[in-house]
């Protein structure tokens, strides 16, 4: 293992090499794992501000400038909270299942590049890495429900495991196609391939496909029937009280934010952008691409009605699932294709290289890829178009009939 | 002989978790505790996966055995009768213990004679290459590796998926 950065500072201070590189690891694995944790803190306060805009509202606006104390008001109510547990809990599993949530969430920050130079680790497998971790919180949600010990949770757990269960088979296929572009699992070579040209504009289908599951992996509207409250109390988590529903409630909100970064990461470019050797600048990239992804995904949250279960599931099984696997077959073939026309760069192994060529040896490629998605989108959409308005005929049709009959039945009355 | 290292240390680590865990399932009258004491024995083994540098197989392990099966198995284990506190036994303890020691000593000596009776003259050397996920990837999809074993375990998975669609079907849904 190579000494570099702090590690290198302390040898040269003359400490144990060991050592030194034992406390540079551990820093870096502090300040990984910190960063999250600080920033869910004004997550919360950024989510209710913009829903509070959305719905011409103020928001929270009385603790601190702007509100911006709030956060910790509500954090110290929870911890100072009477912390309790269901006598007919599974006291361990009951208590584990929050620390459970959280760590899915946070462990994909390991491999999350912040800069050129920072990263948690750059693993080999990163892409399947982030699958591995979040499927972690399925579990989490799973033991939660069960060990709760309330019917009203365990159907909240059910639900959530089929939505996840089922959701993670479009937000794989989407993975798939800046892997097979970049030609690596690794995160830090996701970001090198798009040093050129976004991924986005290969692949604009896996990018919405991406974002809609993940959507759905964070539990959120339109996708929230995992804790509609309307229904269901709160979900899986309607025994948890204190701070242990605190960590539930800032895994969510810490979710969504980790995938506009992750779509930041994969899609959009990660770090990359003007000046971005400087990794001030460029780690200030990445927060501004991940900030306004995750902005997106609040004003879908806020805008949009909750779907029933069994809409979710035709939406996924009938809609994304299919569409998913056609897109990224098509993209997979014309990469191919395009390879034995020559227009795609390729290294001397005769691999596919993004990341040492530009903006122009990828364009071609690009507009081919482009189209290819343009091509799959405009009969979808015509598709979606007349699902939608074959089944609001039915509904109204229906609705008309209730109330002839409704009417039919008082003039015999 | 035996190194005192990271690898070995995390060696007898992760072996700890995947006993510990088999224990915990063997043991446990509650079954869904059972369920999660599995998961642990298999995070055992994806770690195992790690130490012997196969990250792609730790990964899988945790995405499929964890994330996928185990989860299934929670539901399952839902729809049994009794959940907890199960009081009844499985007698024949003898059986039990002839086998599980039968399986046990075939183990070791399968690891362990190879040692001894290993042929000094036809040994090979220990590589010094690290296979890494790529190779692992060309390996199964390449036409001089194994593309025809990986295509007909595919193709008998998409057999078993539908098949599971089939007897999970209603009789009237056509």
């Amino acid at each position: 293992m190579d000494c570099v950065g702090l590690c290198d500072v302390l040898a040269q201070a003359g400490w144990d090499r060991g050592l030194a590189q034992f406390l540079s690891l551990f820093v870096g694995v502090i300040l990984v794992s910190g960063l999250p944790l600080v920033t869910v803190i004004f997550l919360i306060w950024v989510e209710r501000k913009v829903a509070a805009r959305i719905q011409d509202r103020l928001g929270p606006n009385r603790v601190g400038p702007f509100g911006l104390l709030q956060t910790f008001a509500d954090l110290i109510k929870l911890l100072i909270k009477e912390d309790i547990t269901p006598a007919a809990a599974d006291r361990l599993l009951y208590n584990a299942a929050p620390i459970l949530s959280f760590a899915s969430v946070v462990l994909i920050w390991a491999v999350v590049p912040f800069t050129p130079y920072h990263i948690g680790t750059d693993l080999e497998i990163g892409a399947l890495y982030f699958v591995a971790v979040a499927s972690l919180g399925t579990l989490a949600v799973m033991t939660a429900g069960w060990a709760s010990n309330n019917k009203y949770a365990l159907l909240g757990a059910f639900r959530v495991v089929a939505l996840l269960v089922s959701y993670e088979i479009p937000l794989v296929f989407a993975l798939i196609v800046p892997v097979l572009l970049a030609g690596s699992m690794s995160m830090m070579d996701i970001v090198h391939a798009q040093a050129g040209m976004w991924f986005v504009f290969m692949a604009p289908l896996a990018m919405v496909l991406f974002f809609v599951s993940s959507q759905a992996e964070t539990g959120r509207a339109p996708f929230d029937l995992i804790e509609a409250e309307s229904e269901l109390v709160a979900g899986f988590n309607i025994e948890y009280s204190g701070m242990k529903f605190g960590m539930f409630f800032a895994a969510e909100f810490l979710h969504v934010f980790t995938n506009g970064i992750l779509l930041a990461v994969l899609f959009f470019g990660g770090w990359q952008g003007p000046l971005a050797n400087e990794p001030l600048i460029a780690f200030v990239w990445l927060g501004i691409k991940g900030s306004l992804l995750y902005f997106v995904s609040l004003w879908m949250r806020n805008t949009l009605p909750r779907l029933r279960i069994d809409q979710v599931m035709r939406f996924n099984w009938f809609f994304l699932v299919p569409l998913s696997i056609v897109q990224l077959l098509v993209i997979a073939g014309l990469v191919m294709i395009l390879k034995e026309i020559g227009l795609v760069p390729l290294n001397a192994q005769g691999h596919i290289d993004l990341a040492s060529a530009s903006f122009l040896s990828m364009l071609p490629m690009t507009l081919v890829l482009f189209f290819a998605n343009v091509l799959i989108a405009l009969p979808v959409v015509q598709w979606l178009r007349e699902n939608g308005r074959k089944l609001r005929e039915r509904d109204e049709q229906r609705t008309r009939r209730a109330i002839a009959a409704n009417a039919a039945g008082a003039v015999g009355d | 002989m035996l190194e005192l290292n990271f690898v070995t240390v995390a060696f007898f680590v992760f072996s700890l978790i995947t006993l510990g865990g088999g224990w915990g399932v063997v043991t446990n009258k509650n079954l869904f505790r059972g369920t999660i004491w599995l998961m642990v024995s298999l995070f055992g083994v994806a770690g195992l996966f790690l130490t012997l540098s196969a990250p792609f197989l730790a990964a899988v392990q945790i995405l499929v055995y964890i994330g996928a099966i185990a989860i299934l198995f929670t539901f399952a284990v839902m729809l049994t009768r009794s959940l907890t506190n199960l009081r009844e036994r499985y007698y024949r303890t003898w059986v039990n213990v002839l086998g599980a020691g039968a399986l046990f000593l075939l183990l070791v000596l399968g690891v362990i004679a190879p040692v001894w009776i290993a042929n000094p003259d036809r040994a090979l050397p220990v590589s010094d290459q690290v296979v890494r996920t790529v190779d692992f990837g060309v390996a199964l999809a390449s036409g001089e590796g194994f593309v025809l074993p990986f295509e007909v375990a595919s193709l008998l998975l998409t057999a078993a998926m539908i098949g599971a669609i089939v007897i999970a079907r209603d009789a009237d849904e056509a």
